[in-house]
């Protein structure tokens, strides 16, 4: 039963990279440009060199079969070079794409700790003065552009108070290479470094840009915890736990948390994408080296192979974590299996 | 209820606290960081002339045979610890300075000290076509421009520690250009081991100097970092690690100063100077620097090929008016190419002063009653010598649209702009020029003669025989006199000819964390970190 519901799944994720990689592809031929240079990222390339290429992108052939060579190509790791460094375009996103994915993974840490339980506190006391501060708050955070807050907190966290650090990840002072590109397990490996110091001005690095990506997923949360958790202390089983003589916090922590959560595995998931989105301009605002900088760079470098790669692997990532979160959930829920 | 107040309370106190614990968002230790405004274009000072890319390296990674005093603008020994110019102005010995110690890198290991191989070996690449480096470079745009090898016959290495240098004719200004940032010494050895090993590109993108700093690590847009030399020939500071944190954006390098992530940044926008002037914890630091914003009009392209349009031009614009806009008071008038504290300045008192109606008149005079329609080329980046190229044009668009002259304000991403300027494709373009030297030669050949003009480094496209007479002639007499009363003339004859207007004569700032002390201007080119040091 689960297998063939986690195939089916499997069966819907192929079809969902077939449709993303023929699109990436297709981009080859609607920027402008050479196709050759579009698709290996060389420039200048000498007509002689150029036959040669050809060849290898199977350019002569049908479209169906260039896109077969390009998906191989695609998993033999060759994605062509940068526009602007000529580099290969794969090493430059593995150099960025963790930066982003710490950033992403604390701010949502931080949304789900601070998010379920200011939810959960708001439907318990339903109506209550607490209830209406949180609910305000949340509608407040909700709707607060995140770049205006972004320039709020450097207004006063930095440039007022001179706590936080304005920009990048680590205190330029610090050598640290980047081996894994996760800073805290490169300054963990990095050596001839003050290691406790170093971390120390990381956390500070940190410590606003998480705050910042996180206050909209938290107040999303806040608010769907919320409705969740009031829908389910409405339903029956609730009422007759009640009945049956549980404490109230028996009742909560039994039957209302873990089906008032349940939804909530799901929206971790549709709000990735979001989230993703939200931290490419954080990134900006505080020169944050991820994949959103390099992405927003390559843009406005009009580094097409950059801006491909970079799509293909930002939404890949968007689409694997949304269907994580779908299994999981089907997973804790045997109801939704049946779906 | 009362239970999750007080927790809710309590969290929020913790997070308040530990928001407290950090201070200051100090730099540790014993390095300092120097904001930059933008990357290096190369690590090599032969191949560039961007002040950005000079601040960056020139004078923490090299030493020059000579140095200029920076006060007085005197020759200083530095590599040669004496010299000797023939009588008949020809012939230039050196004396090098013994136990100078090349840097030990990661991918250079020196096994000598420096001797004259290496003086020949770095001169030698500009001048030979068989020198193996002469051709990993496409151009040296500094010595290009200066006719380096029309200029230079011969250089010898007499014996291990003695350089000569043979010179086509006498040249007064020679000194001067060995003392400018772009003629940092090289290390053959270093040469010979990246031959040997196929990797000639490298001498640029990983460099060996005898500087005060070598290298360590580049990473473009982000950072450059060096670390100290420890057997630097000279007394320096303590400063065992420098970063040249790249930030291009103003407001952010302004931001980083305040939350001490820089010690020292260049070029503040002069509008936010005053906010640090009125902060003790902050220095301001000013210096006269040897430059010159101006408009050059493109000789080559009518209507900027007749005197009359050009000097109309010039008389339109409201010169105290930009001084004023664009640079807040914090620049001087340029009347001349040369700057005031230039000692063959010539205070040029008799035309040139606003006058929108003698403008007209001249205009018609041209053939022009109605006046015509110019593109105005505004350069996209901040400069010392121009901060706002942008708004200044701006200025230069209103005033001109008083005497009946359309201006269309025309700008290019950097790189983009500079090509199409060498090629001479603008009208009329914004720019300026920083010194290099303490020499008059250093203005006026690279920014108005037939030379320049084919290098690409004269704007104005200007090529005048008796221009180029006036400033040959001044070069070849050793006698200050004289030499000065060629300036005199060739400024004279350019204020006739206007094929550019001077226009401001910035002074640099630069805005410090006043812990650090020891840092210095230099009013011919880079900044010199050599004494710098850092209280805590």
């Amino acid at each position: 039963m689960i297998l063939r519901y986690l195939a089916r799944r499997l069966f819907l994720l192929g079809f969902v990279f077939v449709a993303l990689t023929v699109f990436v592809f297709s981009l080859n031929y609607l920027f402008p440009g050479d196709l050759v240079s579009n698709l290996t990222g060389m420039r200048d390339i000498s007509p002689q060199k150029h036959q040669q290429l050809q060849q290898m992108l199977a350019l002569d052939h049908s479209l169906w079969q260039q896109y077969i060579a390009y998906n191989r190509r695609l998993l033999a790791g060759d994605w062509g070079l940068s526009f602007a460094s000529q580099q290969p375009v794969l090493a430059e996103i593995m150099q960025v794409l963790p930066a982003t994915l710490e950033l992403a993974a604390y701010a949502l840490c931080l949304s789900l700790f601070a998010g379920i339980p200011l939810g959960l506190l708001a439907a318990v006391k339903k109506d209550s003065l607490l209830d209406r501060c949180i609910s305000g708050i949340a509608l407040v955070g909700y709707s607060m552009p995140v770049f205006w807050l972004a320039l709020i907190c450097i207004m006063l966290f930095s440039l007022q108070l001179g706590w936080l650090p304005t920009s990048g990840r680590l205190g330029v002072l610090f050598e640290v290479p980047s081996q894994t590109g996760f800073i805290f397990v490169d300054i963990l490996l990095a050596e001839h470094v003050s290691r406790s110091a170093a971390a120390y001005s990381a956390l500070q690095h940190l410590a606003m840009p998480t705050f910042i990506l996180a206050v909209y997923p938290t107040n999303v949360m806040i608010r769907f915890v919320r409705t969740s958790m009031l829908e389910v202390l409405e339903q029956n089983y609730i009422k007759t736990a009640r009945a049956k003589g549980l404490s109230r916090s028996q009742v909560l922590y039994r039957h209302g948390l873990r089906n008032a959560l349940l939804p909530v595995t799901r929206q971790v998931g549709l709000q990735f994408s979001t989230l993703i989105t939200l931290a490419m301009l954080t990134e900006v605002i505080f020169s944050w080296p991820g994949i959103g900088q390099w992405l927003i760079d390559s843009i406005y470098q009009r580094n097409y192979p950059a801006i491909q790669a970079g799509l293909l692997v930002v939404s890949s990532l968007v689409i694997c974590v949304n269907m994580l979160t779908e299994i999981l959930h089907t997973l804790f829920n045997p109801l939704a299996r049946k779906l | 209820m009362n239970f999750s107040y007080c927790r809710f309370g309590s969290l929020s106190l913790v997070l308040w606290l530990t928001g407290c614990q950090p201070a200051t968002v100090a730099n540790s230790g014993q390095g300092l960081v120097y904001c930059a405004e933008g990357s290096p274009e190369s690590f090599n000072p032969q191949l560039v002339t961007s002040g950005t890319t000079i601040d960056a390296i020139s004078q923490h990674l090299y030493d020059r045979l000579l140095d200029i005093d920076a006060n007085s603008g005197d020759l200083l020994p530095a590599l040669a610890q004496q010299w000797h110019i023939s009588p008949d102005g020809l012939t230039y010995r050196f004396k090098l300075r013994p136990n100078v110690s090349f840097h030990q890198t990661d991918y250079f290991t020196p096994s000598r000290y420096l001797t004259a191989e290496d003086v020949v070996f770095t001169f030698n690449r500009m001048l030979q076509v068989e020198h193996p480096f002469f051709q990993t470079a496409t151009e040296y745009p500094y010595f290009d421009s200066i006719e380096w090898r029309h200029r230079v016959k011969s250089i010898t290495a007499l014996s291990s520690d003695e350089v000569e240098f043979k010179l086509n004719q006498p040249d007064s200004s020679f000194l001067s250009v060995l003392a400018t940032d772009f003629a940092a010494i090289l290390s053959a050895e270093y040469g010979a081991q990246l031959v040997a090993q196929q990797q000639k590109p490298l001498l640029d993108i990983q460099p060996v100097g005898t500087g005060p700093f070598k290298f360590r690590q580049y990473q473009k847009d982000v950072l450059i970092r060096y670390y100290r030399h420890d057997n630097y020939w000279r007394q320096h500071g303590d400063i065992q690690q420098l970063v040249i944190d790249i930030v291009p954006d103003n407001t952010k390098r302004l931001a980083k100063l305040l939350t001490r992530e820089c010690d020292i940044a260049p070029i503040p926008r002069l509008a936010e100077l005053q906010m640090f002037s009125n902060r003790p914890d902050f220095k301001v630091e000013q210096q006269t620097s040897m430059n010159v914003a101006f408009w050059a009009f493109n000789t080559q392209k009518p209507p900027f090929d007749r005197v009359e349009v050009r000097q109309a031009l010039a008389l339109a614009i409201n010169k105290p008016n930009i001084l004023q806009a664009v640079y807040f008071g914090q620049a001087e008038e340029a009347t001349s190419v040369l700057p005031p504290n230039s000692w063959a300045y010539r205070k040029q008192n008799l035309v040139q002063s606003f006058d929108p109606v003698k403008a007209k008149e001249l205009l018609t005079q041209a053939g022009y009653p109605d006046g015509f329609s110019i593109d105005i080329w505004a350069m996209p980046v901040q400069r010392l010598y121009n901060p706002n190229a942008q708004k200044m044009a701006e200025l230069i668009q209103a005033d001109l649209r008083a005497i009946g002259v359309k201006a269309r304000i025309v700008s290019y991403e950097w790189n983009t702009f500079r090509r199409k300027l060498r090629q001479g494709e603008h009208d009329s373009v914004l720019i300026g020029w920083s010194a290099d030297n303490a020499d008059p030669d250093n203005f006026l050949r690279p920014l108005l003669s037939c030379a320049a003009a084919v290098s690409g480094s004269n704007r104005a496209n200007w090529c005048d025989e008796q221009f180029d007479q006036f400033i040959s002639g001044a070069v070849q007499t050793t006698d200050v006199a004289q030499r000065r009363s060629y300036y005199l003339a060739a400024q004279q004859y350019l204020q006739q000819q206007m094929p550019l207007m001077p226009i401001a004569h910035s002074k640099r700032f630069q805005v410090k964390n006043s812990s650090v002390q020891g840092v210095t201007i230099n009013p011919y080119g880079g900044i010199s970190l050599v004494n710098a040091g850092k209280t805590p």
